[in-house]
């Protein structure tokens, strides 16, 4: 059975780059663990026989020609963007982080 | 620490990632342009900008592609592979997941040889070869460095985000010891011109079509574990790769013997003084949360398939190259020259359009390998073409032009004059082959030194020297000074 700790959820809302407070921790905690075990139940009915899927549809190899599509112009671009400068989208500084 | 100190007391440890840019048409999944240099955000979708309800579907060249790289660097084909979110939250992804193979890689466990600069050949153990895309490119605005550190905030241009990429991760490189930073530059090398054979990518590190992120450990001497690594990345030159690994092995021999321990994080190099700095830490694999990416499905390329890919392998370039020597009788000495001077391709490619290969040899490494010198750049940059240096070649063989006229010709398409046919035209530059011409200009010159043609009519050829040099200086250099000569003994015989 899942047990999330709090440590658990601080890590994940880190990596999600989500400000979570100390309150919402436990809240969050509790949650995660409810909704995880509910998933696990579908481990209970998975026997040796039944592979793990990833693909509902039995497919495989559905490409595309490498041709070039018309996209958007760069004013259809940035029209949703929260903010825009030189042809760029502008967002917010990230803190002590480098990819 | 000093270089030879930290062999002596350690083993470097190697694991090269090289990511290159596939120069298909369209982007991985979606059929946006995938060019370098355009307007920003001009070269994108709804597809690579992660808008709701856009879906991906794979691009067959690119697949190809990232085959026939496997194929040609000794790989095993998957029979059935997926593709897998890489979940990160950064701007350079607008769809907070990069689409990336995983644990399933469409080419694994291959080879590449290479051949270092005293001709020793290092057997270098590929890992796997997979298939993602690339990132956004973003611009620090504010700090001092354009830097993340001290940026205000940052902008995003999407036009390089879903560009198809193939990773190629090496097996751990051990046992090179001193050699280590120049195995790491060789099989960079090595990779780039087996890529370039390929076609499939423009390989330009200096565009970032070719990127290499090298993984240094130190093991000291004797033990069996690995020692903790770390990956440098924003290598940008061959000759970064072996500065970079040369680097962190004298750091980390200075951590270690200093009783430090070494962090595993990404460093960035500086190309200014060679060093590396510290990044962040690096996220564990767990960290990224992968799971197979339902949109797109699996991939299962049929063995017919594969065969017939490897049916389309060009000839390999040190097959190539072994081949060229041979054509070419040269010596082990003498085609590395050709070979460092990078110069092997530019002169087969002159030899295919007409040229004999030693004139063409003789043209790419003095004037040309020089004019390269002068102006600092590679020879293969310099904006004159193997068929032009071929066209020069032929109009010299057929005493259009003098060695010296035939240099001024490159010059002309050097500067950007045209074809060497036009430049001839426009800078005056033909020979006067007119016999009747230079037979008119040698009788003048006899006519002014006459107690010169009267030694020469005595059988001292050796005066005519004086007499060719006046007809050269009156012809502007533009007649064949052999023929010149011919027509001063005819002259003063008959
Ligand atoms: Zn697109």
């Amino acid at each position: 059975m899942p047990n999330i700790s709090r440590d658990e959820v601080a890590h994940l809302a880190k990596l999600a780059r989500l400000a979570v407070t100390d309150d919402e921790l436990d809240t969050f905690a509790g949650q995660l663990d409810t909704i995880l075990s509910s998933v696990a139940r579908v481990g209970e009915v998975a026997a040796d026989d039944i592979p793990p899927t990833s693909h509902s549809v039995p497919l495989t190899n559905v490409f595309r020609a490498d041709e070039v599509r018309q996209g958007l112009t760069q004013a259809e671009a940035l029209a949703g963007a929260p903010a825009a400068e030189d042809g760029r989208f502008r967002v917010p500084r990230i803190l002590g982080e480098e990819q | 620490m000093a270089y030879d100190e930290v062999l002596s007391r350690f083993d470097p440890v190697l694991g090269l990632e090289v990511h290159v840019e596939l120069n298909t048409n369209t982007k991985m999944f979606c059929g946006c342009r995938n060019e370098f240099g355009g307007e920003p955000n001009t070269q994108v979708c709804p597809t690579c900008l992660g808008l709701p309800g856009s879906l991906p579907v794979l691009n067959a060249v690119a697949v190809e592609s990232a085959m026939r790289i496997g194929l040609a660097l000794n790989c095993e084909i998957a029979e059935w592979c997926r593709f897998a979110r890489k979940n990160y939250f950064y701007p350079d992804m607008p769809k907070n997941f990069q689409t990336s193979q995983y644990d399933e890689p469409i080419a694994f466990d291959g080879y590449l040889d290479l051949e270092l600069d005293d001709g020793e050949i290092v057997r270098v153990g590929i890992e796997r070869a997979h298939m993602e895309e690339d990132t956004g490119k973003s611009l620090h605005v504010g700090g001092a460095t354009g830097r993340i550190h001290g940026a205000e905030h940052s902008l995003l241009d999407y036009n390089r985000a879903g560009v198809p990429l193939i990773e190629i991760v090496t097996k751990t490189i051990e046992g090179t010891g001193a050699r280590a930073p120049e195995v790491a530059r060789a099989y960079v090398t090595a990779l780039r011109d087996l890529l370039r054979a390929l076609g499939v990518s423009d390989v330009r590190m200096d565009q970032g079509s070719l990127r290499c992120d090298a993984n240094v450990s130190l093991k000291p001497l004797g033990r069996k574990e690995f020692g903790t690594r770390t990956e440098t990345k924003n290598v940008n030159s061959l000759r970064s790769v072996e500065r970079a690994v040369r680097y962190e092995m004298t750091r980390q021999g200075a951590v270690l013997a200093g009783g430090g321990e070494i962090v595993q994080e990404t460093r960035h190099f500086q190309e200014a003084d060679g060093s590396t700095s510290a990044g962040r830490r690096k996220e564990t694999s767990e960290d990224y949360r992968y799971f197979p990416e339902p949109d797109l499905v699996p991939i299962a390329p049929s063995r017919e398939w594969v065969e017939k890919l490897r049916g389309t392998l060009p000839e390999m370039p040190w097959e190539r190259r072994k081949r060229i020597q041979a054509d070419w009788s040269l010596s082990d000495a003498e085609f590395r020259d050709l070979v460092n001077a990078g110069a092997v391709e530019l002169v087969a490619s002159t030899v295919d359009a007409g040229a004999s290969s030693a004139e063409a040899r003789s043209w790419w490494v003095s004037y040309l390998t020089q004019q390269a010198n002068n102006r600092e750049v590679e020879l293969a940059e310099l904006p004159i073409t193997p068929a032009q240096v071929a066209r020069v070649i032929s109009l010299v063989a057929e005493g259009k032009l003098t060695n010296k006229l035939a240099r001024s010709v490159v010059d002309g398409v050097l500067a950007g004059e045209g074809e060497p046919d036009e430049v001839v035209d426009k800078r005056g530059l033909a020979v006067v082959s007119d016999d009747g011409a230079l037979t008119a200009a040698v009788d003048e010159a006899l006519a002014a030194n006459p107690d010169i043609a009267e030694k020469i009519r005595g059988g001292k050829v050796a005066a005519a020297g004086k007499i060719v040099g006046d007809v050269m200086k009156a012809t502007k250099g533009q007649a064949d000074a052999k023929r010149v000569r011919e027509l001063v003994i005819e002259r003063c015989t008959v």
